[in-house]
């Protein structure tokens, strides 16, 4: 096969739906503007789905929430889809997930989420959407980045980045595919940092003793949880807004807890329990409405064995695609 | 550890953000000297631009440090801020002088602009011209910005103009909106719910993404309103269309 790039490729939105945005690795830089970091809300998803139609890193994809869209592939296209099961057909046909797939012109369903709530769509050449400070990333509270700072409609167009051409009549699967869970397991408690501070101790070890029911008004900007409330924590608190983070535990006057996501605020004015480590974010990503969550506190030294883990995964699932991308 | 770096150490409190952030608290009240040390801290850790920095949030009394944690040890992070926690004392006397842009904002108070101004003037006992006299006459400094992109918190509102925030938020606040809630004053760049009491609007963007400095505000600035009339915030308005339809500009400079 020639490589021969297509610079006029674009995908058309037949369908968009519960929630699809064009994310990438979200931006730094920008906090002190009160714009956050944004991104995929599990961004090693967006990595390796990135990986296996051969793209950079930080290309953007797409994000579907609960629900996916159906679209239309006017030219072949590699792509792959990561994250939460669910059901993908083209022209009918159903297709695996977590691997490279060739796909001729037609159209591309994808269905409801099952065990999770979020995938990621990876097309070769990425969605060349333009850059808003610095990345494509949808900001939808901001209103900017990804496709008119908003969520997908039906009849959106999204650019495609050159890509390999492609001739090919039916879709084709590779044999191999790597594991959607990769190492995470699904069951154990999330992992959190309790605060130091004294005022809000026995509240922060109280988080970690009961369990949580995720509601379903939760988003990308936060994971709210209900429960038996915490309550009697406010007076302990200055009220004075302080920076907040992507996995702050922030404890509202109703005294159920929310866990700030990729589209957090830059400050906040509520409590703050403590942070949910970095490892265990993705998790929350694939928290379903109505489920139970539990949480677990640790120490600084288990977020950092837990990070180095993660990454050291990451890096060898990268190699691994990589090395079979090559020999295919 | 000498003398100093120690004091600055009992002065300043840190804790862990996230993995990837530690959190300077300098105090914990809204007080303009403790905010003025904040943007002080901020400038020096700015001005050093270690390769690690990915963000810093100042706030009203405390400053976040986002760092590239696959690069360095947030130990190693800590240690470094601790030497620039050092001097900030004198810095924010120096600081708060010098440096820091004063920005000129118009705004036009009452009627459609500021549909809470008659009833706010009537709660303050103050007629809705000394109100606008009073509030436009202020010196105010961005504390931080934050809740939206863009949206400065400025502290300096005199204390007898303070007011409640709304029981019920209204749904729609139209962009620009100056604003008072509570004891702070502030300016809402994009139309959406909002709580403060609505006793203007002006017609500069705050915050455009396309622009070359997205936002007209930067923490630490200074801030003078200026009261205009209906006439000019249309004729400003337009001219805020016309720049924003040009394409990407530097907002550095507002006038």
């Amino acid at each position: 096969m020639t490589p021969q790039p297509r610079r006029d490729a674009w995908i058309e939105v037949l369908a968009p739906g519960a929630l699809s945005c064009v994310q990438d690795l979200g931006r730094d830089g920008w906090r002190h503007l009160g714009v956050g970091r944004g991104g995929a809300l599990d961004p090693r998803c967006a990595i390796l789905a990135n990986a296996l139609v051969g793209n950079r890193a930080d290309a953007a994809v797409l994000e579907l929430t609960l629900h996916g869209p159906t679209l239309r592939l006017h030219a072949p296209a590699r792509v792959a889809l990561l994250g939460a099961t669910c059901q993908m057909r083209f022209d009918g046909q159903p297709l695996p997930a977590a691997r490279p797939l060739d796909l001729p012109a037609g159209t591309l369903a994808i269905g409801g989420m099952r065990a999770g709530v979020r995938a990621w769509l990876a097309v070769a050449g990425g969605f060349t959407v333009e850059a808003a400070l610095g990345s494509r990333a949808t900001d939808l509270r901001g209103g900017f980045g990804g496709l008119h700072g908003r969520a997908l409609r039906a009849g959106d167009r999204l650019p495609l980045g050159p890509q390999r051409a492609l001739a090919l009549d039916a879709p084709r699967a590779s044999g191999w595919w790597i594991d959607p869970d990769f190492g995470l397991d699904p069951h154990a408690p999330i992992r959190y940092r309790p605060t130091e501070s004294a005022a809000l101790a026995e509240a922060a070890a109280r988080f970690g003793d009961s369990g949580w029911r995720v509601d379903p008004a939760s988003d990308r900007q936060g994971l709210r949880l209900g429960g038996d409330a915490l309550e009697g924590v406010l007076a302990a608190a200055s009220g004075v807004s302080e920076p907040v983070a992507p996995g702050t535990i922030q404890l509202p006057a109703d005294g159920r807890p929310i866990v700030l996501l990729a589209d957090a605020q830059t400050v906040g004015g509520y409590p703050r329990l403590g942070h949910v480590i970095a490892a265990d974010l993705p998790r929350l990503a694939q928290a379903q409405p109505n489920t139970k969550l539990y949480f677990r506190a640790c120490d600084e030294n288990e977020a950092r064995a837990a990070r180095a883990a993660a990454a050291a995964e990451l890096a060898r699932l990268r190699w691994a695609i990589v090395d079979r991308l090559g020999g295919s | 550890m000498n003398e100093r770096v120690r004091e600055a150490a009992a002065a300043v409190q840190f804790e862990a953000l996230a993995d990837d952030a530690w959190l300077l608290r300098l105090g914990e009240r809204i007080d303009d000297a403790l905010n003025a040390r904040v943007h002080a801290l901020a400038a020096r850790v700015r001005a050093q631009a270690p390769l690690w920095l990915r963000d810093l949030v100042p706030a009203y009394a405390s400053l976040a440090v986002f760092f590239d944690a696959q690069a360095i040890q947030a130990e190693a992070v800590r240690a470094w801020l601790l030497r620039y926690c050092e001097v900030i004392e004198d810095d924010a006397a120096a600081e708060s002088g010098a440096g820091a842009r004063t920005v000129e904002i118009p705004v036009a108070y009452g009627g459609e602009f500021g549909p809470d101004l008659d009833a706010a003037a009537a709660q303050l006992q103050l007629t809705p011209a000394l109100l606008i006299q009073r509030h436009s006459g202020g010196d105010y400094r961005v504390a931080m910005i934050g809740f939206a992109p863009g949206f400065p918190y400025l502290s300096g509102l005199e204390p007898a103009l303070a007011l409640p925030r709304l029981a019920t938020p209204r749904t729609q606040v139209a962009a620009g909106s100056v604003a008072i809630g509570g004891a702070q004053t502030g300016i809402y760049p994009r139309p959406g719910p909002g709580g403060w009491r609505l006793l203007g609007r002006t017609p500069l963007r705050l915050f455009d993404a396309a622009r070359a400095a997205p936002s007209l505000l930067q923490p630490g600035d200074h801030v003078r309103l200026r009261a205009i009339g209906a006439d000019e915030f249309h004729a400003l308005a337009a001219d805020a269309d016309t720049a924003s339809a040009d394409g990407p500009r530097n907002a550095d400079a507002p006038r």
